[in-house]
Order: C-alpha cells, then sequence, then structure tokens
C-alpha cells in the first residue's frame, strides 16, 4: 500500500472546521513540581481531515489527547487553560455531565492497546452493545443488536454474526483493533483521536488498519488525530503533520511539506533518525541528549540544548511561531534560513 | 455422620482418577475442549465437595427431617452413652450420647445449621459492607482511600478473640452478639483484598476506553470494575466460611459464643473437654466435623482461584 493509493481513497478535506484547539494548558500537579506536559497548542482540524501528531516519548502527546476529551490523569492533572472548539462548542466550558455524552459520541478515542482495551469478562457483542447504549439508554434491544452487527461490518469484521459472541481472548490483536475501532466510530462521531493505535500490531496488520482508518474517514467524513512517533504512520495516513516537543508545537505543515522542507531542527532531526531503507546500511542516527525536564523548562528554545544549530537567542528566548508557507508554521530564530536543509 | 460417608468418598475418587486418564489422552491429541473434569493440573475437588454438602450444608437444610431426637434435652438414663460400634454402643445413639444423655448426632446435625446459619450471614454482611468500601476506595483513591486503608489496617490489627470477648462480656452472649463480632472481624479482608484488585482494574485500558466512551462512573464501577474482582470476592468467600466456623467454635469454645444449650460445634467440643478420656466421643466427632468441613473449604477455595482465573479459561477453551 502507498500513500498515493491512500490518497486517491480520501476527499479532498472541506473547508469548515470541526475541531479548533486554541492555546491549551495542562499540567501536572505533583509533590515535585508543576510538569507543563501541554504548555499552550493550538491547531485546527477539518472535516475529513487526518492530522499526525509526532514526536518521542513524554512530548506530551498523549497527555494532549486525552485533554482533548477532559481526561487528564486525576488527581494531578488539570487543565489550566485554552479553548477546545467542537463544532462552535467550547468543551471546557462543559459541565461534566455534558462533556460525558460529547466522549464517543461527538468525539472518539481508540487507545494503544487492544490487547487490553476490552474487557475480559464479558463477549464482544455485549460491550459493542453496552457501547451503543451509553449514549442512548432506552434503545431497544433489536436494534441495538442491529447497530452492533452493523458496526462490526463496518469494520470488515468476517462473520460478524458468531465474532459478537467471542470472548476478547478468542480473537487476535488485529480483530480486538477492529472491534475497539468499531466501538469508537458506533455514533458516527466527528473527530476520532487514535493514541498510537498500530504500536501493538505487527507490521502487516498496521497497514491494514491504516487503511481501514482511511476507509472510514472517507465514508463518514471524520476528522482523524493520530498521534504516533512513526514517520511512516504519518506519510500513509495523514494531510497535515505537527511535531511536539516538550509539551508544544514546534512545527505544523501539510504532509508533504514536513518531509520535502522540514523548518525546524527537531523535525530535521527525527525525520533523519527513521531507519532508511534507500541507502546503504549505515548506523541510525539519534537525537543526543534528553528532551527537557517538565517541570524546569528553560527560558529559551526547549530544543536549544540539543539543538547543533542553536544560536545564542536560542538559549534566551523562545521563538515566536512564524508562518512560512501556506498552511506551514515553525518555532524557531532559525527557520527562515533552514541552515539544516542541506544535511 | 462423616463415617457414612466413606463409600462415597471411595466412588468419587475412583470417578476422577477415570477423569485423569482421560485428560493424559485428550491432552496428547490436542483435544480442544476439555470437560471441567478432565484438566489434569485442576481437578475438581469432588471429596470436598461432598464433605462441604453431607456434612455442612444438607444436615443444615434437613435437620428436623433427618433427626429424631431433641438437641437440647436428653435423657439422663441414657447418658454417657458410646457409639454404636463399641461394647454397650446402640442404634439409637449411633454417635453416643453427652453427660446429659443428648444424641451426639442430632447436635451435630443441629450444629450444622449453626455454623452455616453465622457463616452465611456474616461472609455476606462482611463481603458487601468490605467490598463496597474496598471498590470505592481503590477507585476514587483520596481521602475515602486513605479513610478507609485507615480502618481496614485498624481493624485488621485487633485481636478478634479479645474483642470478642469484650464485648460479650459487655453485652452478653447471643446468637446475635456473635454474628456482629465476626462480621466486624472479616469485613476488613474483603475491604482488602477487593480494593487492591480494584487498584490494578482501574489502571486497565478497558476502563480508560470507558471513560473515553463517556460511560458514567457507576457504570464503569457496575460494569468493568466490580465484575473483574468478582473472582476474588468469591473465593475469598469460600476461604472465609472455614475462617468464620473456625473462629465461632473457638468463641463458642471459651464460652463467649453461642450460648448453651445450643449445639454449636465449638460448645460441644468444650463440653466433652473434661470427659475426654473416658467419653471421647462428646468431642471427638464435632472436632472431626470442624477439621473436615474447614480443611474442604480451603481445598474448595483453592481450586475455585485457579479454575476463575481466565488464564486458566483460555487455556482450558484453547
Amino acid at each position: 500500500m502507498t500513500a498515493q493509493h491512500l490518497d486517491a481513497m480520501v476527499p479532498k478535506p472541506d473547508t469548515a472546521p470541526v475541531l479548533q484547539v486554541e492555546d491549551l494548558r495542562t499540567y501536572l500537579f505533583t509533590s515535585w513540581g508543576t510538569t507543563k506536559a501541554v504548555d499552550g497548542v493550538s491547531f485546527t482540524l477539518k472535516a475529513g481531515e487526518t492530522l499526525g501528531i509526532v514526536g518521542e516519548s513524554g512530548s506530551g502527546k498523549s497527555m494532549l489527547a486525552l485533554s482533548l476529551v477532559r481526561l487528564p490523569p486525576e488527581p494531578a492533572g488539570r487543565i489550566v487553560g485554552g479553548r477546545v472548539v467542537l463544532n462552535g462548542r467550547d468543551l471546557i466550558g462543559l459541565s461534566e455531565k455534558e462533556m460525558r455524552s460529547v466522549r464517543g459520541k461527538e468525539i472518539s478515542m481508540i487507545l494503544q492497546d487492544p490487547q487490553q482495551s476490552l474487557n475480559p469478562v464479558f463477549s464482544v457483542g455485549n460491550q459493542l452493545e453496552e457501547a451503543i447504549r451509553v449514549h442512548d439508554r432506552d434503545a431497544d434491544d433489536e436494534v441495538v443488536r442491529a447497530r452492533s452487527l452493523q458496526a462490526l461490518k463496518s469494520v470488515h469484521v468476517p462473520a460478524p454474526e458468531r465474532r459478537l459472541k467471542n470472548f476478547p481472548h478468542q480473537m487476535s490483536g488485529g480483530m480486538k483493533q477492529r472491534i475497539v475501532g468499531a466501538m469508537a466510530m458506533a455514533y458516527q462521531p466527528q473527530v476520532l483521536i487514535a493514541d498510537e493505535p498500530t504500536t501493538a500490531l505487527d507490521v502487516t496488520i498496521q497497514a491494514q488498519y491504516l487503511r481501514l482508518l482511511k476507509d472510514l474517514q472517507h465514508r463518514t467524513g471524520v476528522g482523524i488525530i493520530i498521534i504516533t512517533h512513526d514517520f511512516g504512520v504519518v506519510a500513509e495516513t495523514c494531510d497535515n503533520v505537527a511535531v511536539m516537543y516538550a509539551g508544544r508545537f514546534v512545527e505544523q505543515a501539510p504532509v508533504e511539506e514536513i518531509f520535502d522542507h522540514p523548518r525546524h531542527p527537531y523535525t530535521r532531526a527525527l525525520l533523519d533518525s527513521r531507519p532508511k531503507t534507500d541507502l546503504k546500511a549505515t548506523r541510525l542516527q539519534s537525537i543526543e541528549g534528553q528532551p527537557p525536564s517538565l517541570t524546569d523548562l528553560p527560558v529559551g528554545c526547549r530544543f536549544a540544548v540539543r539543538c547543533s544549530y542553536a544560536i545564542d537567542k536560542c538559549h534566551d528566548e523562545y521563538p515566536p511561531t512564524t508562518s512560512l508557507a501556506e498552511g506551514h508554521v515553525a518555532a524557531c530564530w532559525r527557520s527562515e534560513e533552514s541552515p539544516w536543509a542541506s544535511g | 455422620m462423616s463415617v457414612r460417608n466413606q463409600p462415597t468418598r471411595a466412588d468419587n475418587e475412583s470417578t476422577s482418577m477415570l477423569g485423569t486418564s482421560f485428560d493424559s489422552e485428550g491432552q496428547a491429541v490436542g483435544a480442544p475442549r476439555r470437560r471441567l473434569w478432565e484438566r489434569r493440573s485442576n481437578r475438581v475437588p469432588w471429596v470436598s465437595i461432598f464433605i462441604v454438602l453431607f456434612v455442612l450444608v444438607l444436615p443444615a437444610l434437613f435437620a428436623d427431617f433427618i433427626t429424631y431426637h431433641d438437641p437440647l434435652r436428653g435423657n439422663l438414663a441414657d447418658r454417657l452413652t458410646p457409639p454404636f460400634w463399641m461394647e454397650d454402643g446402640t442404634w439409637t445413639y449411633p454417635l453416643g450420647t453427652d453427660k446429659q444423655g443428648r444424641d451426639v448426632l442430632t447436635r451435630l446435625i443441629y450444629g450444622a445449621r449453626i455454623s452455616l446459619t453465622v457463616s452465611s450471614v456474616t461472609i455476606l454482611i462482611g463481603a458487601v459492607v468490605g467490598s463496597t468500601l474496598g471498590l470505592l476506595a481503590g477507585f476514587f483513591g483520596g481521602w475515602i482511600d486513605r479513610f478507609v486503608s485507615w480502618l481496614i489496617d485498624t481493624f485488621l490489627s485487633l485481636p478478634n478473640v479479645l474483642l470478642a470477648l469484650v464485648i460479650v462480656a459487655a453485652i452478653g452472649p447471643s446468637f446475635v452478639t456473635i454474628i456482629a463480632i465476626i462480621a466486624i472481624t472479616i469485613w476488613a479482608s474483603f475491604a482488602r483484598q477487593v480494593r487492591g484488585e480494584t487498584l490494578s482494574v482501574r489502571e486497565t485500558e478497558y476502563v480508560a476506553r470507558a471513560h473515553v466512551a463517556g460511560t458514567p462512573t457507576w457504570r464503569i464501577l457496575a460494569r468493568h470494575v466490580l465484575p473483574n474482582v468478582a473472582n476474588t470476592l468469591i473465593v475469598l468467600a469460600t476461604l472465609q466460611v472455614g475462617v468464620v466456623i473456625l473462629e465461632e467454635s473457638s468463641l463458642s469454645f471459651i464460652g463467649a459464643g453461642i450460648p448453651r444449650p445450643n449445639p454449636s460445634w465449638g460448645v460441644m467440643v468444650a463440653d466433652g473437654r473434661d470427659q475426654i478420656l473416658i467419653s471421647w466421643w462428646i468431642s471427638f466427632f464435632p472436632g472431626l466435623c470442624i477439621l473436615l468441613v474447614v480443611l474442604s473449604l480451603n481445598l474448595m477455595g483453592d481450586w475455585l482461584r485457579d479454575f476463575l482465573d481466565p488464564k486458566m479459561r483460555q487455556r482450558g477453551r484453547g
């Protein structure tokens, strides 16, 4: 499966933004100090569009995902500022009860590990019906059963009638992940967040699963946010990419732009540390050093200490987010000149 | 009672041996569906089930129909009659009589009723109270957890017998008192176990999935947490029946339990204590009942723990 092939299946994103995130901040308050896990993130997602969020472990990707559905880990995590506007409604201002009716219905989420995402003591059909009933308490039994069957069919599960009676331990990881997908899509949400949806699957199943997500998007026009650290996944599925580092987006651009003209040295470094198949076997490149501690962030650019292109200014002042091309923004003092472009 | 059980016991041992030979065959061909009794490592403890059924449950339920003596009033003329197989023994009193001429077998059967009632009532109370508190503490954490954990620690550190003696000395022994005392001492072990399990279930992906799917909290507790700690709860309850019977017997033995002349097994052991060298049967049979029932319940609990383990289920069904 190639990127071109998938692109052909997806309609051009239409212009109305379904999700608008402005300056979202989620901090974790612990006895060691305040961790700024998400520190001022802004982006928009249009219907039928796929946004990839890339970054290394601990950059705040998953925390961002949880903040979008207003479920930062209790009791330490708290959303301290910003707006998450879904269809013109700010989710941050909603009551907990209103928020519950949004989760799973208007904004859904697929978690990392399909092996663990299903309750081992109930059959798959039972859990699907439960997922449907959560937002439709008085639904007729027959209707619910028909809908859960329909949901299984929509994710191309073979022999769905039989599968409904199966327990999670009787299924493969890929099958479980499809069922989790079916549960997430049961209400045709406008936004689907997939937090590393393919990490636990093996490579052949990964491609199938990504194709399935694109297929669902094609049919329902759902806006998808894929959180990953795999540029292969990004290349195959995303329209836009946001690179996250130490709680902030350092660069956002259409997918081809990111690959061809990275305007932030961190993006460049991430791209360079991918395994390459087109060159002769070389040592895998890595980014020297560690991300900064989120409890004790530097004043200047958060990547500066690890950046080989850093100038004095980088250490003194955080760079503003500047627009460099259509839909391409980066937060780096040297993005205009991009000295890393040749390397 | 236990003597009558002997043939049954031999019978069912041969049954389970038959099951074993089946098992080794079934394993060799990799049979996809193995029945309960065909699992070698985890054979059903039929012997224990029979003992619990015939020594505890059935006598307790049908005490009025299977006995023909009064458990409380004896015939002094027949006092200290030995069991039937001994010299002077008669079939009228199969297991002999005590100092007051009461039939030991009859009292054993009514004693089973007391043991079963005390254990089921206290375990019901203990399990409901304990698991509710444990569930809330484990799931919500914070001050609820701190408070409940403190309660658990406090109650687990109380010496049961001493506590019982104090309470009984203050308000006098009665059926209700003994139930209250035992319930107070066992809820904490339920709470501790359920809290621990809840802590781990709370962190699972399926609970996280339920959260992001907009499931209300009470529903997450009822649908995802409780069913996943239920196994532990069932096993613990089974094991606790033995503990409670032992505790009730001990308390009755020292006089802080079931008030005389009610035929608790512990009371009976205590009553025969001073005759133990001559009329050994008065203490021996209730003691044997306690031993067999408590041991069997423990074996059943062990088996249940393995049987209810989801991993075993997976292996069994392939």
